[in-house]
């Protein structure tokens, strides 16, 4: 089981990396999520985004007790890298290949979230 | 002070009410009502002051205020036809009066008016061959010969001449359709227009030719030519001025029949106010249903409730305090618990269920009276000679059976004096001849249709008046609001100008139609 780490930026754009294992079945290494978004789609379908222009790859569903259920992804997450691999502007396709590379185990991926600023706001308190 | 105790007196007598039923309510009600005639009875529900007779109600005030509003407004407004400004209660005097008095006075108005115009255009249309004929028959001798010149410009003359006796026959020789109050503007200046032009044409023929004996008989006939050419064009001013410049909509005016709220829409041109008037009762008449005194009981009858629950004493001594009574009896309706809408709206529903019944049961009754009549082809004639019947005859063969079902109808949806027996009669042998089916017969029974459908003599109205705040004889103008009065009702006629309209042009490519789906996929990683 990993844990995630928590890191402040002094901007503010609050991020977090997540580090996912693919979990092995059958032939397939699956990471437990799905994904919507790129710039090939509609952005105004997008029900998670806050502006609705944005074009970017999103959370829509995490499988319970996956890898990326683990890892701590959520559902509504805005995946801004990939092992490093900018995921602002790709398009859908491109988006879910650099995710199922069959020789990658594990995945790092940059998230932002709308409800860490939040977080931030509560561990700041405590 | 007495005004609060007014509406309290009136208040304590209903507080014996609100425990009971329906049944109940609607008894202490009637109750309440009757001790208005009967002199200070006491029953133990109700707290009845004789009133005496002199102390009028709310309803009384109303129309006595009217009245003496209307004997003042009436000099100030031009309503002009009969007497316009007395109301007369019993509406048989009223009308015979009407009637009197219109026969004597309009129609001298109107041959006046026709006679003068008929001289005139004798006199105009004369002209012409007057001033051909006069050098001839006057000073024959000393003329110029006539050459070939002078002759063509005789059948010129001749052709115009027949041109323009055509057109006036066509332009101004109708049936007039109405008598309006005002004289017809266009038309008056028109005639003073001719009159003039003819009468400076022989003003200068006179002088300058009858006096001199001019011999230039070619220059005559060219004179009598160019008057000829000049009447053809006022010709073509009376028709832009009369009949085309109202052609193109610029009004569109709404008119609504004051005893049932029925409503039209028209769009008119640039009229004058009684010509406007006129046109809106054309078609008043054919796309208004008719009115129909019966279905106005039911609102009226129910106003009359609302009004006799209430009853204002004035304790205080016999002053007549009209604004502080009338604001009694408001307040005091506003505060009572009111079941009215309810009665009407079980008895509106009760009403529909049994139209509905009865028109089911007449439809079928006409369906079957209908199949008996079978149209006889012409091999058929000779094999049953004997049982031929015209169609009156055959209509008056299957009227029995459907009679009492009609009847029935009519008197549920109270049409039943607009149709007599002979009309119904009638109706059906127009309909066997011409092969209509039961629901042809019957459409003129179930839906009301406009005026023009029944007997003209007894329900097209004679006399209207035309009231309105402006001259008659203005034209149209947006917000103008005149009323045609006739003895039952009255067409409130309310006057809106079409807005001016922008219209602008949106130049689309056909190139331009091209369209991206746009998917929002969602994939499993």
């Amino acid at each position: 089981p990993s844990h995630h780490n928590t890191e402040y930026f002094l901007s503010f754009s609050l991020q977090q990396r997540i580090e996912i294992h693919k979990l092995r079945q059958g032939d397939n290494l699956i990471l437990g999520f799905s994904i919507g978004g790129g710039i090939d789609q509609d952005p105004t379908q997008n029900p998670f985004s806050e502006d609705k222009t944005d074009k970017g790859i999103y959370v829509t569903r995490v499988t319970e007790g996956g890898p990326a259920e683990v890892a701590g992804l959520q559902i509504g997450d805005k995946i801004m890298q990939v092992n490093g691999w900018d995921m602002t502007m790709v398009t859908h396709d491109q988006a879910r290949k650099r995710l199922t590379k069959r020789n990658e185990e594990v995945v790092r991926l940059l998230v932002t979230r709308q409800s860490l600023q939040k977080a931030v706001q509560q561990s700041m308190m405590s | 002070m007495s005004a609060a105790m007014d509406t309290e007196s009136t208040y304590s007598g209903y507080s014996h009410y609100s425990g009971h039923s329906k049944k109940a309510h609607r008894q202490g009600r009637d109750r309440h009502k009757s001790p208005r005639s009967k002199d200070g009875s006491r029953s133990e529900k109700s707290v009845t002051i004789q009133t005496p007779p002199a102390e009028p109600l709310l309803g009384n005030d109303a129309s006595r205020a009217e009245e003496g509003q209307d004997d003042n407004w009436g000099e100030t407004t031009t309503a002009i036809t009969g007497t316009s400004e007395h109301s007369i209660s019993q509406e048989d005097i009223a009308r015979i009066s009407k009637d009197l008095e219109d026969s004597v006075g309009l129609d001298c108005k109107r041959y006046l008016g026709l006679t003068v115009a008929a001289v005139l255009g004798l006199l105009v249309f004369l002209t012409p061959i007057a001033f051909i004929l006069l050098p001839q028959i006057l000073w024959r001798d000393d003329l110029e010969p006539c050459g070939t010149v002078c002759e063509g410009l005789f059948i010129s003359v001749a052709f115009k001449l027949l041109i323009l006796l055509i057109g006036t026959w066509a332009l101004f020789f109708r049936q007039p359709k109405a008598d309006l109050p005002r004289v017809f503007v266009f038309r008056a200046l028109l005639l003073v227009l001719i009159f003039l032009f003819v009468f400076s044409y022989w003003l200068f023929y006179g002088v300058r030719i009858l006096d001199s004996k001019d011999t230039n008989y070619q220059g005559i006939v060219q004179y009598a030519v160019s008057l000829v050419d000049a009447l053809l064009f006022i010709h073509y001013l009376a028709i832009v001025l009369l009949e085309l410049r109202q052609l193109q909509p610029t009004f569109t005016v709404k008119v609504v029949r004051s005893t049932d709220g029925e409503s039209r829409y028209y769009s008119l041109g640039h009229l004058s106010i009684q010509r406007a008037a006129l046109v809106v009762l054309e078609n008043y008449y054919r796309d208004f249903t008719v009115y129909n005194p019966a279905l106005l009981t039911a609102s009226k009858s129910r106003a009359a409730k609302h009004m006799a629950g209430l009853k204002v004493y004035n304790v205080d001594g016999p002053g007549n305090n009209a604004s502080g009574q009338s604001r009694a009896m408001i307040a005091a309706a506003a505060r009572r618990r009111d079941s009215s809408h309810n009665e009407l709206y079980y008895e509106e529903a009760d009403h529909e269920r049994r139209v509905k019944k009865r028109r089911a049961r007449l439809v079928v009754a006409v369906e079957e009276a209908f199949t008996h009549i079978k149209r006889l082809q012409a091999e058929e004639q000779q094999k049953a000679p004997g049982e031929m019947m015209d169609p009156r005859e055959a209509a008056q063969a299957i009227f029995p059976s459907m009679a009492r079902a009609l009847q029935k109808y009519l008197r549920t949806t109270r049409q039943q004096q607009y149709h007599s027996m002979e009309s119904i009669l009638q109706h059906l042998s127009f309909c066997i001849t011409n092969n209509m089916t039961p629901k042809a017969f019957l459409e003129r029974y179930l839906n009301p249709g406009p005026t023009l459908q029944y007997d003209r003599d007894r329900w097209f109205s004679k006399q209207w008046t035309l009231v309105s705040e402006e001259a008659v004889t203005s034209g149209l103008q947006d917000g103008i609001v005149f009323v045609l009065k006739c003895l039952d009702f009255s067409l409130v006629v309310n006057v809106k100008k079409v807005p001016f309209i922008k219209l602008s042009e949106e130049f689309i490519d056909p190139k331009s139609h091209k369209f991206v789906l746009r998917l929002q996929s969602e994939t499993s990683v």
